[in-house]
């Protein structure tokens, strides 16, 4: 029995005899003794709510092999309690709701509606995870692993927290897609929404109608996943393999768009591209072309996500990149191999596993995305928008949203698996346990000049954007009246000083300081779990492995809109009751944005030598030990590529987060679309510019927080001065 | 490297007396699958010992090291060491190092800092774990070079920081998964006598993986030569090489001519064996009379320039190639054509003249059991 089993029993026993079983009942005020033993589920269960008293039963199977002497069935009793410990409650959490029984035939047999209970509190959720662990202890002792309580406990934790926040929302938002509006069971109705002519039609080839909706969606995805690639890796082999001056800048640059809410970029390309736009009225005004409104459709929200997920891609690709052992090159190069061929027949077959993680990222990204499309889609329809206006909408079809969502999931399940069956089961391992003394190739000519002029021209065009986005909130309206004010940042964020010290009296500070709590919560967590479980998809053999990996994938590939409504829909209701508070908000964001930790976690994790970790292993240092010392540090860019990812994505969604705040928690991103709808653009830009300060001071502290990956590799610069001091002997 | 020759006197310090401990593999077997890659193997190495597993490249040797390492789990099975059951232990928990083949030193972390890993993720202080590591560090005679990164060393210097990396918490087994692949052939042979004398001067438990034969039986006290998953046969060098169970271990150690010969009558341990004209007396080794398969060393076989047809066989000198110390005959002969080496400074006889074959029977001549 080791000290961490015994503690978690312990924690057990306090969720259950010490803390508030239920959350907090709205209508009353909670004294004190409520949070302290007084609402335990002891208590509670000795007053009349008997449901609880089962539990009582694992706590007590748990205490066996706690305090008697170690016995080979010990793992026996632990798996045993965890296991029916979980089971009572989940059983009695989802048969008694707040209006008693949840199913019929309960009623029918008790003949009354039953007892009702709220949703579980801290104390429930406590004896909940420690009843989890418990059970994975016992699996470990039982040898799973290869023994690792810390592996096992991984692996349950995750698993537990993606049925929870994945598997439950969408599997209760995706039962309505079989269901009429009146909820019952109706796959007539299913079969006829799935066929409908909107969806798969093809008339756009034949005549001067539209295609559906689900082929405008796939041509979008593939065409951004293209170009976000592409760009990515222009941007990545300038940063990492040529003498460029303006390197640092470039990559400052490419991370720009990522920070900027998706409707701004919408908002600049408008004010630039559109009927009145600044570039059009240029172009009217010298050369007599007319004014036209291309912008709206494929055009502009092409246009839109490349220059929103590009900086993913590059993110993704720079740690690739950075990790291809130079010896190979090297090696390629003494083979009489042309910098060219050696780019073509080793660099970029070994970028593979990034290029497809790139290329993967910015389909999915491109079809889930909601900001561009409502902003500039005019007449091209996309699934995002259109599941947003089949919920919201006139229509309010919860099956039709759902039938689209299946559409939607299919397609990027099917890039998932096109990337695996052309990654194949080749090894990519670069960076191994060997120091590597070569050094970095400079680009090929051609591949050098192929990058500057795709980067260059991209750089370009998005400084010309945040110039328009950095004018708009400095002038009085933008496109009419462009005298400087600062009228829109006071409005906003004005601080007075009273007697009693500084009053935040500005409109936006609320929202601001939610939306910065809420980031700041959600980007730890996302990268810890994302990478925690890239770390177990790759290093660890256990069964159910692919099945652990599609379900850690699959919340990224349920556009925002979908995922607001299933949150609302499941966890509006006991036994999980959380809407309203700022945890559902974090636990959202930690869900849609984990899957980007993962795969660039594996990306980095699959280049680095397994013998490391066994080092580490048989050095006596434990996983969770291994896992600091030696993986972490290695996985630099992963973390930071994470942690970014993570913070500025809670700080710039819009598509989940409109359904889930509150007046609370009203999000800045929410607060900005409301001023856009009240015609407040200058407002709205405003406050925009902030959030951008706010996110590009958060990377540079990140950036400086987690710090570069050490190799030990040399750069050209040092090779000419080598080590003096004895070499071999 | 001068340092190492002063390793016998050096002694373990008295803080951190820990006995050498012994290795017990109770009918392990590991599967993959529907693959065993190890199958049903038993074996125990003795306290102190080094211990080379041998044998082809798939045939479960590495498994079975990492099984020790605990880095594998047994499909079935028992496994010892110091007589405790760490059979569902996990690698951290089991007292036991490992030099990997990639060396797998961490490539962020200084010479130092990876010698100094072990003791420090133990808790250790980290005063104290440096002082560890500067001891290990001078052991193998890398002193000096202890703030260099991995990549800054050469690989002979890399393969030493990787073993001082696995001394320094001095544990109860030290296991080496061919150490010496990465290193040239004359380091090779230097680097391969550092272990053995470390090992015998510490008076380590080591598992040894590889599968060139002559790194085996320069520097094992027992071998355990595996194929196909299974222990072919255990011994001393000596044992291995002279007395082999089988065809297999026959031909994996050293070189040998497999002819064909009749035992004929046996008295007590000894039999005449029949090979074409020749008579030899040999051990039987509980084979019965009949025909048997023998093992002839190359260096076994005589070779005379003036052949007599009475005591030996009519041979003809196909090949001759001149190796400095030795030199290597092809020889055509009615029991086939057989490999034979000749020590010693003589001329070569040249190709295409008669010969007669002859066997040394005091060694380098034994019936092989198992065929």
């Amino acid at each position: 029995m080791s000290r961490a089993t015994l503690g978690w029993i312990v924690l057990g026993w306090v969720g259950f005899a010490l803390l508030p079983w239920y959350g907090f009942d709205r209508t009353a005020v909670p004294t004190l003794t409520d949070y302290i033993v007084g609402g335990s589920a002891l208590v509670h269960g000795l007053k009349g709510t008997w449901w609880l008293l089962p539990i009582l039963v694992p706590l007590l199977m748990s205490l066996r092999p706690a305090l008697l002497p170690a016995r080979k069935d010990n793992s026996s009793w632990l798996i045993g309690a965890g296991l029916l410990g979980l089971a009572l409650i989940v059983i009695q959490g989802f048969s008694i709701g707040l209006n008693g029984w949840t199913l019929d035939i309960l009623k029918a047999i008790s003949g009354d509606d039953g007892p009702r209970q709220a949703g579980i509190g801290y104390g429930g959720a406590l004896t909940a995870i420690a009843l989890l662990i418990v059970l994975c202890h016992g699996l470990a002792a039982r040898g799973w692993c290869r023994g690792d309580a810390f592996v096992t406990s991984s692996i349950g934790i995750v698993i537990a927290l993606i049925i929870v926040f994945v598997f439950f929302p969408v599997s209760t938002i995706l039962a309505s897609a079989f269901a009429d509006n009146n909820g019952d069971f109706a796959p007539l109705e299913f079969v006829a929404k799935f066929m409908d002519r909107s969806i798969w039609g093809l008339d756009c080839l034949t005549s001067d109608l539209r295609c559906g909706v689900a082929w405008n969606t796939l041509f979008l995805g593939l065409l951004v996943a293209f170009g976000t690639t592409a760009l990515g890796l222009a941007f990545a082999l300038i940063a990492t393999r040529t003498a460029f001056r303006y390197k640092k800048l470039l990559r400052v640059m490419s991370v720009l768009p990522i920070i900027t809410p998706p409707f701004v970029i919408g908002l600049a390309l408008i004010l630039i591209f559109g009927r009145s736009g600044a570039l059009s009225s240029v172009l009217w005004e010298w050369f007599g072309v007319p004014r036209s409104r291309w912008i709206y459709g494929l055009p502009g929200v092409f246009i839109a996500q490349l220059l929103a997920f590009t900086p993913i891609a590059f993110l993704v690709l720079i740690g690739v990149v950075q990790g291809i052992s130079p010896t190979l090159e090297e090696a390629s190069q003494t083979l009489r191999a042309k910098s060219w061929t050696t780019f073509l027949t080793v660099t970029l077959p070994l970028m593979r596993p990034g290029l497809a993680n790139a290329f993967l990222l910015g389909f999915v990204e491109s079809l889930a995305d909601f900001g561009n499309p409502l902003v500039l889609g005019g007449n091209y329809e996309v699934l995002s928008t259109k599941i947003f206006f089949a919920v919201v909408g006139a229509q309010q079809d919860q099956g039709r949203a759902a039938v689209l969502s299946i559409i939607l999931l299919a397609f990027t399940l099917g890039a998932f698996w096109l990337q695996h069956a052309w990654l194949g089961k080749k090894v990519y391992t670069t960076v191994t346990g060997k120091g590597d003394a070569g050094i970095p190739l400079p680009l090929p000519r051609r591949v050098a000049l192929a990058s500057y002029f795709t980067a260059i021209p991209w750089a370009l065009f998005t400084v010309a954007v945040y110039v328009i986005i950095l004018v708009g909130a400095f002038v009085r309206s933008m496109g009419r009246d462009y005298t400087p004010t600062v009228d829109h940042f006071l409005t906003a964020f004005r601080v007075e000083s009273t007697e009693h010290g500084f009053f935040f009296s500005g409109s936006a500070w609320d929202s601001f300081f939610a939306t910065i709590k809420v980031a700041a919560l959600s980007a730890p967590l996302t990268a810890a779990i994302g990478l925690l479980t890239a770390y177990l998809l790759t290093r660890q053999r256990f069964s159910g492995q692919r099945s652990f990996e599609f379900g850690t994938l699959l919340s990224f590939a349920i556009p925002g809109t979908v995922v607001g409504v299933s949150y609302i829909l499941a966890f509006n209701v006991p036994p999980i009751e959380i809407t309203g508070t700022g945890f559902v908000l974090v636990m959202c964001f930690v869900f849609r944005n984990m899957p980007v930790g993962v795969r660039s976690g594996i990306a980095t994790l699959s280049q680095i030598d397994k013998s490391l970790d066994e080092a580490s292993l048989t050095l006596g240092a434990r996983s969770a030990t291994t896992m600091r010392r030696v993986v972490l540090p290695l996985l630099r860019p992963a973390i930071v590529a994470s942690l970014v990812y993570s913070f500025v994505r809670a700080m710039t969604a819009v598509s989940a987060v409109i359904f889930l705040v509150t007046a609370e928690y009203n999000m800045a991103t929410t607060y900005i679309v409301g001023r856009v709808e009240a015609g407040e653009f200058g407002l709205a830009i405003a406050y925009s510019t902030v959030l951008i300060v706010v996110m590009l001071i958060a990377i540079v502290g990140i950036q400086l927080a987690v710090g570069e990956r050490r190799l030990g590799r040399r750069s050209a610069s040092t090779s000419t001065n080598p080590v003096a001091a004895p070499a071999i002997p | 490297m001068n340092q190492m020759t002063s390793l016998s006197s050096l002694s373990r310090s008295p803080a951190s007396k820990k006995q050498a401990a012994s290795v017990e593999f109770r009918n392990v077997t590991k599967r993959y699958g529907s693959v065993t890659a190890v199958d049903s193997v038993s074996f125990t190495i003795e306290p102190g010992q080094l211990v080379t597993l041998l044998g082809p490249s798939g045939c479960g040797k590495t498994t079975t090291l990492r099984m020790i390492a605990g880095l594998e789990m047994a499909s079935e099975g028992q496994i010892l060491i110091g007589d405790r059951d760490v059979t569902h232990l996990s690698a951290a928990d089991r007292d036991v190092s490992m030099v990997f083949q990639s060396y797998a030193l961490f490539p962020h972390m200084s010479v130092l800092e990876n010698v100094a890993y072990g003791p420090s993720v133990q808790g250790v202080s980290k005063k104290d774990a440096i002082a560890m590591a500067m001891e290990k560090l001078e052991l193998i005679g890398l002193k000096g070079l202890e703030k260099r990164a991995p990549s800054e060393l050469s690989g002979g210097q890399q393969q030493r920081v990787a073993v001082a990396r696995a001394l320094v918490l001095e544990p109860q087994v030290l296991l080496f998964d061919e150490p010496l692949s990465n290193l040239d052939a004359k380091l090779r042979r230097r680097v391969r006598e550092d272990i053995r004398e470390l090992q015998q001067s510490l008076n380590l438990t080591v598992a040894y993986v590889t599968h060139d034969q002559e790194e085996a039986l320069a520097v094992s006290d027992r071998i355990i030569v595996m194929s196909n998953a299974r222990i072919a046969q255990t011994g001393s060098p000596r044992e291995l090489y002279e007395e082999p169970a089988d065809l297999f271990v026959a031909d994996f150690i050293g070189d040998a001519n497999i002819v064909t010969g009749e035992l004929t009558d046996l008295s007590g341990a000894q039999g005449s064996v029949r090979i074409g004209n020749l008579h030899l007396q040999l051990p039987h080794r509980g084979v019965s009379q009949g025909a048997v398969k023998l093992a002839v060393r190359p260096d076994a076989i005589m070779l005379d320039e003036a052949p007599s047809s009475a005591t030996a066989l009519a041979g003809t000198v196909r090949k001759a190639s001149y190796l400095g110390t030795q030199i290597e005959y092809e020889v055509e002969s009615p029991i086939g054509n057989l490999f034979v080496v000749q020590y010693g400074r003589k001329e070569a006889i040249a190709p295409g003249t008669p010969v007669g074959v002859s066997f040394a029977t005091q060694r380098g001549v034994a019936i092989v059991p198992g065929a």
